[in-house]
């Protein structure tokens, strides 16, 4: 449980953290501080019991159907990054504190850091690979919020697009790499897959699977040939780099490596991939870090060999060697911790980074310089520090193989990696610290606040201790993570600062005074060397690649995506008549069935030539709307018709009322339209369009005919012989719709009050003068309300509101229900609209259709709800029998107050949208004294 | 009767065809229910044709029709007459906008 709670803790914390920050500036540092803490006290009960030698689980069902769990284990491994991602980070947030200034929004700030701690407490607590995957992706996504977060430094965003498209293509690899171990090993879980290393080593599918795995890997830990995101990733506020560069998000990668090391590692592919990758990494990062002039651009090249280092040494892949990898890991995440908030503290107080400039500053900054050298110093694995230890282990395993052909070259490289390593770090110290005085810095640089420098010198000190008496420090976290990583017995080792004169400590020695000898012929390697050294090529190429893909998705966007949507609606329709026509070819079929046929008679015949001719005329005559308008109107009325004829009277009232109030909008929206649609099409144009419609009119003909005569299977059984005892309620359609299908219902209902209220808002502020005159150019009829007219439908309206009352409380038995209830009360109430106009029935209507909409949602909802009070699953319906005097026998159904909320959505509805669309008009029917004038 | 039924489907389809492909909003609109009338109806053809025999349980009934097509239409056409009133309001909203009523926004020559 608790570590559930550890991973989400950060996650729950992070919207407060930028809530917070509202009230007051360090608020969120404060809850970012606290969260770290509590954290790290819920990890402590269980560290122990990993101490121990346990290793602890905890499931929780997610996805049951799916048999998908959220599953957590926590071994040594797992709990030495936890540690480090909550130690570093709890220092990170007191040291940003410090950092940020009054202009940074400090909530964001921390809002993004504790999203980036929870993923990555995710990704090393995680028992699942797939549930690992996506908290490895989430890292991506809050590093990117992390890394853009000065956003309005172009540096910074292209720096934060380059890291989230390197690391997220390669979690995209990692998910396929993923997807085939789970089929290798039949489990996503990590325990069975650390068990099973003899099959997945033996499996065909082993060298795609480790490809893909690798491409997550090294991405994410700026391998060659990905390490180019990383520098530029530098533009990000040095708080941000000290964490996700030092402990967290580039030691995801090397995580990785040490997590499936068991399964994995082994075979020739593992050891030439991971330790070449691993090698060149070493060699050329520290290289390049040596010509680097920005402090954060050595580190970060220092950082890319480091981490070259320590996949090398997984790479080399003897227990010894991930043992080393792991201590490597621990005190490279402790002094470039402490190296990049040293350089955060230069940049902040002297106002630049730039080691052309930086000269002598031991004068202005001596306790800040003491901390940085001490640091630098474990960074070059001076013995007395940290990284002499781990160096001195990598010396001894590079030697494995010496007498292998080619085993010289990897002592050789390491050495030499060695001597740029201390070359770089020694510049550090020399160049910033001495050197001379200052020259031109932007602010007289001087000590940082007391509490800026506490974060640098507890991680000073760590480097210090560790690398003096490691026994009694390090020692038994190195053994628990070590052996989380082999998951089997630690191999003999000691952890000794002198091992006597053998070959790794002369190794040692050389690094040591060659480097010195390499950086004071600096000067002089400098001179010969003109660019400072990038490797352009791989930075350009990720730029050639982006663009070309810019391209490329531009050039499909321009080929689909024409700025006429009539060219975009004639492309749809071609697509979906070549699909139709694609289905037919191949198999020759019968287009007619065997079902028999119903006959036809008179009247049938005589409606449907009518329908016919009525939707030909719209078409033909669409060029004068008014008449158009009618005849769409006559097409309705038909399909009336039809549905009254084929068995459907739910559908044939619905229809007829919708009927109504669709005609009546679009006759008040061709009030505000030209009366004529002129006739711009040409020729070839219309024919064009008129085969297209006569292929389109004549599949679905078809496919109807070929549907009609064929007999099918229905479900339809269940429906009607529930009906009566489950919902009781005869009328089949209606029971459906508030009972069997009611979360449908909520969500059509849902719908229409959404385009309702779409409508109201493109109405708000919309003002269309109306026409003068009608499409004979006769003038309007001064009488608007003509007083025939408001008599009759005020006598109406008590009818029409009982018929609909009848007709909603019916419905669960007969014909009718919510929705034709609630369309013949709207067409009451428009009938009255029309009549008197909207200014008189406003005012006569005591509520706004608004709050009708979301009463009747809300009651729709609360009827669902209100099912589970007595425990039954969402919208479950009950009934009882009640006998009214007069009316007789009842039923009453907890459906129908669902119903009735259906009622009210369809009212509010159809009248907020009639009433909006006939407010819209500026004067023009109202302003007789103008158009008398016309006259 | 199945033959008039799918005849009628294919002609209304044709017409909203035509229509929806017309470059003024008003046809446009017209296109769509003329549409939406000839969806409404196939899906109740899906159910196959029954005459007199509504689903509405009753003692003496020998059977029913399908009613499942039935409530989707039901829910169908109050749906597309809301979408149909968005689309309305889309037009006049872009006559206002854009001084005329091409569904592009342009007036061509």
């Amino acid at each position: 449980m608790s570590l559930l709670l550890v991973v989400f803790f950060p996650f729950f914390a992070a919207p407060f953290a930028a809530a917070i920050s509202k009230l007051g500036r360090l608020h969120a540092a404060w809850l970012a501080g606290v969260t770290s803490v509590g954290a790290l006290s819920l990890l402590f009960p269980e560290a122990l019991a990993v101490f121990a030698g346990q290793s602890i689980f905890y499931q929780l069902e997610w996805i049951p159907m799916l048999g998908m769990n959220l599953s957590f284990r926590l071994d040594g491994l797992g709990l030495l990054f936890a540690l480090l991602i909550l130690g570093i980070g709890l220092l990170v947030v007191l040291y940003a504190r410090y950092y940020l200034s009054a202009q940074d929004d400090m909530g964001r700030f921390y809002a993004y850091l504790l999203l980036f701690m929870g993923s990555m407490l995710g990704i090393v607590l995680s028992e699942n690979v797939i549930q690992l995957l996506i908290f490895w992706e989430s890292t991506s996504l809050s590093s990117f919020l992390l890394i853009s977060y000065w956003q309005h430094r172009q540096e910074s965003r292209s720096g934060a697009r380059m890291a989230l498209a390197i690391t997220g293509a390669g979690g995209l690899a990692l998910l396929g790499g993923f997807l085939l171990l789970g089929e290798i090993v039949g489990s996503y879980e990590l325990t069975s897959i650390l068990e099973s290393g003899e099959i997945i080593r033996s499996h065909p599918l082993y060298f795609p699977m480790l490809i893909l795995v690798l491409l997550g890997a090294f991405t994410k830990s700026a391998q060659f040939p990905f390490h180019f995101w990383l520098p530029n990733a530098m533009a990000a506020p040095t708080p941000v780099s000290a964490y996700l560069h030092s402990a967290t998000m580039v030691k995801a990668g090397v995580f990785l490596l040490a997590r499936l090391f068991p399964a994995l590692s082994g075979t020739p592919e593992w050891f030439w991939l991971v330790s070449v990758a691993g090698l060149i990494t070493l060699l050329s990062g520290a290289y390049i870090a040596l010509w680097k002039h920005d402090l954060k651009g050595l580190l970060a090249y220092s950082t890319i060999s480091h981490l070259g280092l320590i996949t090398l040494l997984f790479g080399i892949g003897t227990p010894l060697a991930a043992v080393a990898g792991v201590f490597h890991i621990i005190n490279h995440a402790t002094f470039k911790a402490s190296l990049f908030m040293a350089a955060g503290i230069i940049d902040h107080e002297a106002g630049t980074r730039d080691m052309r400039r930086l000269r002598g500053l031991w004068e202005f900054m001596p306790y800040t310089a003491t901390l940085a050298m001490v640091a630098a110093a474990a960074m070059a694995g001076v013995p007395l520090l940290n990284g002499f230890l781990s160096k001195e282990m990598f010396f001894a395993e590079t030697l494995h193989d010496i007498d292998l052909p080619w085993g010289w070259l990897l002592p050789t490289g390491a050495t030499l990696a060695g001597i740029f390593a201390v070359a770089y770090s020694w510049r550090f110290i020399h160049n910033v610290f001495f050197n001379g005085p200052p020259t031109n810095l932007p602010k007289t640089p001087h000590e940082p606040p007391r509490w800026m420098k506490v974060p640098v010198e507890i991680l000073v000190v760590l480097c210090l201790v560790v690398g003096i008496v490691p026994n009694l420090t390090v020692a038994p976290l190195l053994a628990v993570a070590a052996s989380g990583v082999l998951q089997a017995p630690l191999p003999e080792y000691t952890l000794s600062i002198w091992h006597g004169l053998n070959t790794a400590f002369w190794m040692s020695v050389i690094a040591l005074i060659g480097g010195v000898l390499v950086y004071h012929f600096f000067s002089f390697f400098f001179a010969l060397r003109q660019s400072s050294g990038e490797w352009p090529a791989m930075k350009t190429l990720y730029n050639i690649v982006l663009n070309k893909l810019f391209n490329l998705t531009e050039g499909v966007t321009r080929f689909l995506h024409t700025d006429s949507l009539q060219r975009m609606v004639w492309v749809l329709v071609v697509f979906a008549l070549m699909l139709g026509i694609g289905g037919l070819i191949g198999e020759p079929f019968a287009f007619t069935g065997e079902r028999a046929l119903l006959p036809v008679d008179g009247v049938s015949l005589l409606v449907a030539i009518v329908i016919v001719l009525a939707a030909v005329g719209t078409a033909v005559l669409h060029q004068q709307r008014l008449v158009a308008l009618i005849m769409i109107g006559v097409v309705g009325l038909g399909v009336a018709l039809i549905f009254a004829k084929f068995s459907a009277p739910d559908l044939a009232l619905t229809q007829l009322s919708v009927e109504f109030v669709t005609i009546v909008l679009m006759l008040l929206a061709l009030y505000f339209l030209p009366q004529f649609t002129p006739g711009e099409s040409r020729n070839w144009l219309r024919a064009r369009d008129g085969m297209l419609a006569l292929g389109a009119g004549s599949g679905m003909a078809l496919l109807t005919w070929a549907v009609l005569t064929r007999p099918y299977a229905t479900i339809a059984e269940y429906f009607l012989a529930e009906s009566v005892p489950g919902g009781g309620g005869h009328n089949v359609v209606n029971v459906i719709l508030v009972d069997f299908r009611g979360y449908d219902t909520l969500g059509e209902i849902t719908v229409m009050a959404l385009a309702g209220l779409g409508i109201y808002a493109m109405l708000e502020g919309l003002k269309l003068k109306g026409s003068v005159a009608d499409f004979k150019a006769d003038q309007w009829d001064e009488d608007k309300h003509p007083v025939i007219m408001g008599s009759l439908t005020r006598l109406l309206l008590p009818l029409a509101l009982l018929v609909s009352i009848f007709i909603f409380l019916r419905g669960h038995n007969l014909p009718g229900g919510g929705f034709i209830a609630g369309l013949i009360t709207a067409v009451a109430l428009i009938m009255q609209y029309l009549a008197q106009g909207t200014t008189w029935t406003q005012a006569r209507i005591p509520f706004d259709m608004q709050t009708m909409i979301a009463a009747g949602l809300l009651i729709a909802a609360s009827t669902g709800l209100a099912s589970w009070l007595f425990a039954y699953p969402f919208l479950t319906s009950t009934f009882s029998h009640l006998h009214w005097p007069l009316v007789g026998e009842f039923e009453l159904a907890s459906a129908m107050a669902f119903d009735l909320g259906v009622f009210l959505v369809v009212v509010g509805v159809t009248v907020l949208i009639i009433v909006n669309l006939g407010l819209i008009h500026t004067d023009s029917h109202s302003s007789i004294p103008t158009r008398n004038k016309i006259r | 009767m199945e033959a008039i039924i799918s005849l009628i489907i294919g002609v209304l389809t044709a017409c909203g065809v035509y229509l929806s492909l017309r470059g003024r909003t008003f046809p446009v609109v017209l296109g769509l229910t003329l549409l939406s009338y000839a969806a409404n109806l196939f899906l109740l053809a899906m159910g196959r044709l029954t005459i007199g025999a509504p689903p509405i349980i009753t003692e003496t009934a020998d059977g029913y029709a399908d009613p499942i097509p039935q409530a989707l239409v039901l829910t169908a056409i109050v749906i597309s007459f809301a979408m149909t009133a968005f689309v309305i309001v889309l037009a006049l909203k872009t006559f206002k906008e854009m001084g005329n009523d091409h569904v592009d926004g342009i007036h061509k020559p």
